[in-house]
């Protein structure tokens, strides 16, 4: 099993109103940057590359980096360069990037690049995912909404080229043109980094996950729709001529785990404060139906049983009645609901902790939760979000040392009873013991 | 409120560059064409009657909207306009009045930049195409479509009185069919192109551009940008009209169509 952590490295400002939660509305793309404070902004980039470090240092395999926009729940819009400073700074853990926003780039080369370069000083470490973004990334970047799964395909085509073909090469597809393709670098593992792709909710980009063999990680969905989102990537493994096992399949969950019960439930009551993610569950920001309903982003009908969960519909710009209608009863049409729809409130925090939403508790209360995600999903692949909301580097901090101490030790035991092989112990491709080609700078003598 | 079909003309399909194009037709008399908004057909409205009690209308659904279909090879206005320059051939159309709304009228434009040798006369009601010298063109796309058309008139209650309590689901289909075919092809830049007011001055047939002073989707103010470049244009400002002015004022715009069409 692959153990990671993970944080949105939200932007935390106790004089803004919506931290705390002390009643401030906050709504994607409804804040004016006119209110960023550059010296906050240094010392939260510090203090999560710090703590990403002591990830490293309390025992997980991998620190996980994701990427959004003109949001302050996210302060990770340049996650290429974190993770390339994290390159430098750690030593043994995975970097994983879930994920670069494709269809954004219109320079997909200059991504292509950037995660070589990042791959190299990190001399073979990074995991690249690729996500397609939510209405906000195609807005804050200005990428046309109708061409964002063809523009994300191209990019992965053309990327996976361009790290795998000697050049010089041309490439004329259908959104992207290049005279001359040689990057003066190529990635340190061979042939690739391995690539994960999260998702939450579109049933196209499992289809396609599971058609290249390629492992998919939810995104801290609820646990019986993920189980049967998990079916359906089995289900097109299988008509792909191949069997998915825990090694094709990741989880994110949020778990912190605390000194004693009181604290432990005090500090993961945070998970919902601060400028959480108005696009997941628990948070009490609201998403826009307008933004995450661009025309043609996302097929309106084609989701995952994962929808049907009030939350994620709505982010969406549909509500869990609709997804639901589309396969069962009539209801009202949710693109007749105005404005902004209401997310998590405090009263929501003990059913998120009855629903394995937030798991929150001493190492002794919290590994048999673990285990009952692990026996219900079966994952290969595991990352915990932590430290995020209004929590402290002190609270992110006591969580890590006694995750370091007291259950990643107990979780990998867990995982090896279980049978629960990561993407590093099986190849997803082969579906045999993990073996990758020796790196090209290890061939040729150099490098590590 | 379902959408009223018990105006709706006679529709055909004609095929034109491997689109099938859906066109109603109704009335008697000299051609002339109606190239809809961003937002789509919905029904034979009163503009449409008034129209075809003089005119031989022909009311097609754009490329990509209603049931049109989808050229997927479309990336900007232009090139719905060659496709319609084909449906005019097709259709053997002489001396047109060519009469564009919104989007429609950035289509017809740009068409008479290429070809305007089946027109007689254009008119232009509240066009986009232009970058506006003051202001911005409002962002269908970052409110809620309900919103937007709100935004186009001067008279909420005609919203209400149209579209009811609920919006129709055949209606919130269109719309949102006709937002994804409108971002395909002007999702960036937004509504113009750089390029057409260089080439205005190739239109040599008369033009007539009407905006009411209260549009709040285009600045007025384009008006006159079209004016300046048009070798044969005319102005109308509407006093007091929005940007839906043929919604709002059906009679007062046929009027001008048919002055205009002499």
């Amino acid at each position: 099993m692959l153990i990671g952590r993970f944080t949105e490295r939200p932007y935390q400002d106790p004089s803004s109103g919506y931290f705390g939660a002390t009643g401030r509305s906050i709504q994607d793309l409804s804040i004016s940057n006119g209110e960023y404070d550059p010296q906050l902004g240094s010392e939260l980039y510090n203090r999560y590359l710090d703590e990403q470090v002591a990830a490293e240092e309390a025992g997980f395999d991998a620190i996980m980096l994701n990427e959004h926009h003109s949001t302050p729940f996210c302060m990770g819009g340049t996650v290429n360069t974190e993770a390339a400073i994290l390159a430098r700074i750690t030593d043994k853990v995975k970097i994983v990037i879930n994920g670069n926003v494709l269809p954004i780039w219109d320079d997909p080369l200059w991504l292509a690049e950037e995660l070589a370069t990042i791959d190299m000083i990190s001399k073979g470490r990074l995991v690249t995912g690729w996500v397609r973004g939510t209405g906000r990334e195609s807005v804050a970047h200005n990428a046309p909404p109708p061409f964002n799964w063809e523009r994300f395909q191209e990019a992965h085509d053309f990327i996976i080229k361009a790290w795998t073909t000697p050049g010089p090469f041309r490439w004329e597809g259908e959104h992207y043109d290049f005279r001359y393709v040689n990057p003066w670098m190529r990635p340190y593992q061979n042939p690739h980094p391995q690539i994960m792709i999260p998702g939450v909710v579109s049933k196209n980009t499992v289809k396609w996950s599971a058609e290249h063999r390629y492992p998919y990680l939810m995104l801290a969905t609820r646990l019986e729709p993920t189980k049967a989102s998990f079916d359906y990537y089995r289900e097109v493994a299988h008509q792909s001529g191949y069997e998915a096992g825990p090694q094709h399949l990741g989880y994110l969950f949020k778990v912190h785990v605390d000194e004693t019960e009181e604290l432990a439930y005090e500090t993961g009551k945070k998970f919902l404060d601060g400028p959480g993610n108005i696009f997941l569950e628990g948070s009490r920001g609201t998403a826009s139906p307008v933004l995450q309903n661009l025309p043609g982003l996302t097929d309106r009908k084609n989701l995952l049983p994962t929808g049907e969960v009030g939350f994620v519909a709505a982010s969406r710009g549909r509500n869990a009645a609709d997804v639901a209608r589309d396969n069962n009863a009539n209801k009202p049409d949710p693109r007749n609901v105005r404005g902004a729809q209401t997310q998590a409130t405090l009263a929501d925090y003990d059913t998120q902790l009855e629903n394995y939403t937030i798991i929150s508790g001493t190492p002794k209360t919290v590994l048999p939760k673990i285990r009952h995600v692990l026996e219900t999903l079966r994952p290969g692949t595991i990352f915990f979000w932590d430290g995020d909301g209004a929590m402290t580097h002190d609270d992110s901090m006591r969580s890590l040392r006694l995750m370091g101490s007291d259950v990643i030790p107990a979780v990998k035991e867990m995982a090896k009873e279980l049978d629960l092989p990561g993407s590093f112990e099986i190849d997803t491709k082969t579906n045999e013991p993990y073996n990758p080609a020796p790196a090209i700078a290890e061939v040729a003598g150099g490098g590590a | 409120m379902a959408i009223d079909t018990s105006n709706e003309p006679k529709s055909r399909v004609v095929n034109i560059a491997g689109l099938d194009i859906n066109i109603r037709e109704a009335g008697s008399g000299k051609p002339l064409v109606i190239l809809h908004r961003s937002t789509g057909y919905l029904q034979w409205d009163n503009f449409a009657t008034k129209l075809s009690d003089s005119f031989h209308v022909i009311y097609p659904d754009l490329p990509g909207f209603g049931n049109s279909e989808r050229p997927d090879w479309a990336r900007e206005a232009r090139d719905l306009s060659i496709v319609l320059i084909e449906l005019l051939n097709v259709l053997d159309l002489k001396d047109v009045t060519l009469v564009g709304l919104g989007l429609g009228g950035f289509i017809a434009t740009e068409l008479a930049t290429m070809n305007q040798e089946r027109l007689n006369n254009i008119v232009l009601i509240s066009p986009a195409g232009l970058k506006p010298d003051e202001g911005e063109i409002l962002d269908q796309m970052l409110i809620e479509h309900s919103e937007y058309i709100r935004q186009g008139l001067v008279d909420s209650s005609h919203f209400e009185n149209f579209f009811g309590e609920e919006i129709h689901p055949d209606i919130l289909d269109i719309w949102e069919f006709s937002r994804i075919m409108t971002a395909r092809i002007s999702w960036s830049p937004y509504m113009f192109n750089r390029r057409l007011p260089h080439l205005l001055n190739i239109i040599k047939v008369p033009t007539l551009v009407i905006f009411g002073n209260s549009d709040n989707v285009i600045p007025y103010t384009v008006g006159q940008q079209f004016i300046d470049s048009l070798p044969d244009g005319q102005l109308e400002i509407i006093d007091g009209a929005g940007h839906l002015v043929e919604w709002e004022k059906p009679e007062e715009i046929s009027t001008l169509i048919h002055e205009h069409s002499r």
